[in-house]
């Protein structure tokens, strides 16, 4: 016997009530969408205002050249090479201990004092003020550890600066590898090592580099911390000249560098910071991109 | 059970809780050479965590707290010297199938290799009779290079088996192995069991009182945290056990 089809009124019917839920929802979609849009925006004006105004200068040779005229004219290779040493040098030290005391925290400890006592550090540590680090950088490393003012100095504090990050991103990554694979790693007689180097690292690492290249950008943009350790208004270097710097001596840097144009530069030729500033901005981005197509290209080969 | 009642596993009064919770109060059986031990009981009765007793990685429970003796061949668990050791001696199979993200060959291969040892004809030689034994070698054996995640859940828990099986256990323990796999695989799984029983001591946590039933020499009630009974299987299902409470959940009046 064949079912008599369902009246047309009824569950389908479209009453006052769902025309307003129809019109709620497209507005709140609206909305969202724009705010997400509104993203984009600042970036476009900021790039758009910035390259704008730097046209002039912007060339390789803006980038290779040596500031000349008094800081007037010329280029921003001694900047450009400072904030490279001091950047690498920084994550040099900061990316090691920051992920091995992750692995500690996330793989090893037990909620003890000892722990506790870590996790409020780390999490107090990523709070401090970019501008306490440097005072820190300056009593710690240049007066107390008698690196003096120098790209030690500055790098050590860039350090300092960007390890609570690095272990919280790190501790996010190897928490993202289920327990289940831990288990039964443990449960055939493994050792937590072995498991953290064959199971755990493996399925992590693409997390792990991902917060560490994030660093690069925070700690290339950063003025205060360096410019109270070792970064100087002016250096002499020759153009185009890779290894300028020693370990002990004082660097230019880029942020520092556009903070020096702005402010402290007179009858400066006016492309110059903003040239500056395009660079700076451009390193920055060039190593997020790096970083998002590294994590795209390791999910591609995600394991479950 | 020709070997005549060896002991290979005393638990004695063993207690377990979690923080201020006991879920174990005091339970004593012991295993025998060559038999298989079924162990019933409801969800929540302590069947799990019995077993993450045995092999020791209830120490990964921080605030977990055991008391009571537990025997593996004589030795105390808790004052065992190398407890990786121990864990090598016991086979655990979990609930839910869990390949890890190797590949096949890697999956069977890990645990021998991280005891040691890494003569690749070895290793080929372990890899190729887990699987055989785990009735998984003919569907894998021309893609031993894919990964072990790739694979179909009845595959995997299977590819689990083997791998509990690669660091030639003297003792299986399975978890309720067939929660997440189709009755054809629980089938091929029972029948190797009956082939490794030849060759091992097996304990089967089940949710089946079925499965026990077909299975088991003995088997156990657990009921709450205790042993409500331990006796033949035969007494248990199809005599009479001592136990109305046994009788009421085998017969499924209850659980």
């Amino acid at each position: 016997m064949a079912l008599a089809p369902a009246p047309a009124t009824g569950r389908f019917a479209r009453t006052a009530y769902v025309a307003r839920k129809q019109r709620a929802e497209a507005i709140a979609r609206a909305v969202f969408a724009a705010m997400a849009a509104a993203m984009v925006l600042p970036l476009l004006l900021i790039v758009g205002y910035l390259v704008w105004l730097a046209w002039p200068s912007l060339s390789p040779e803006f980038i290779l050249d040596v500031p000349r005229r008094g800081m007037t004219d010329g280029g921003i290779w001694p900047a450009f090479v400072g904030t490279l040493y001091l950047v690498g040098l920084s994550l040099f030290v900061s990316t090691p201990i920051g992920v091995l005391a992750a692995v500690y925290l996330n793989e090893y400890a037990r909620d003890s004092w000892f722990t506790r006592v870590v996790n409020l550090a780390v999490i107090n540590l990523a709070g401090v003020p970019s501008i306490v680090h440097a005072l820190f950088g300056l009593g710690a490393f240049v007066y107390a550890a008698r690196f003096g003012y120098s790209i030690l100095s500055a790098a050590l504090t860039l350090a300092i600066m960007t390890l609570p990050v690095i272990i919280a991103s790190t501790r996010e990554a190897l928490a993202s590898v289920p327990m289940a694979f831990r288990e039964a790693c443990w449960n055939v007689g493994a050792t937590r090592w072995q498991t953290i180097r064959a199971v755990v690292l493996p399925n992590s690492i693409s997390g792990i580099l991902t917060g560490v290249i994030l660093q690069v950008s925070r700690a290339a943009g950063e003025t205060a911390p360096i410019m109270f350790t070792g970064a100087v208004f002016y250096k002499s270097v020759a153009r185009g000249d890779l290894f300028p710097y020693a370990l002990n001596d004082q660097c230019m840097a880029l942020s520092m560098h556009l903070y020096t144009l702005a402010t402290q530069v007179p009858n400066v030729k006016e492309s110059l910071p903003y040239a500056t500033a395009v660079v700076l901005l451009g390193s920055v981005l060039l190593v997020n991109a790096a970083a998002i197509t590294l994590r795209v290209f390791l999910r591609g080969r995600k394991k479950w | 059970m020709s070997a005549a009642f060896v002991k290979r596993i005393e638990v004695q009064e063993l207690r377990l809780s979690y923080d201020s919770k006991e879920i174990l109060h005091g339970i004593s059986f012991d295993v025998y050479q060559n038999e298989i031990l079924a162990v019933i009981g409801p969800a929540q009765s302590g069947k799990s965590s019995m077993l993450r007793c045995l092999n020791r990685t209830i120490d990964f429970s921080a605030n977990a707290k055991m008391s009571g003796r537990v025997l593996v061949d004589g030795d105390d668990v808790r004052r065992t010297r190398d407890v990786y050791a121990l864990r090598r001696k016991i086979g655990m199979v979990a609930p839910l199938p869990v390949g890890l993200p190797l590949t096949i060959y890697d999956n069977v291969a890990f645990a021998p290799r991280s005891a040691g040892l890494t003569r690749k004809s070895d290793l080929d030689a372990i890899v190729e009779r887990c699987l055989r034994q785990a009735a998984l070698w003919d569907e894998v054996k021309d893609r031993l290079a894919n990964l072990g995640t790739a694979l179909s859940g009845g595959q995997q828990q299977r590819l689990t088996i083997a791998r509990a099986l690669s660091h030639q256990p003297e003792i299986l323990c399975l978890d309720e192995f067939s929660i997440a796999i189709d009755p054809v695989t629980t089938m091929r799984i029972e029948d190797v069991l009956k082939e490794l029983r030849r060759e091992m001591t097996i304990l089967l946590v089940t949710n089946l009182t079925q499965q026990a039933r077909r299975l088991s020499d003995r088997t156990m009630f657990l009921w709450d945290g205790e042993v409500v009974e331990i006796d033949r299987s035969d007494v248990i299902f199809s005599g009479s056990p001592k136990s109305q409470r046994t009788r009421d959940y085998v017969s499924g009046v209850f659980g």
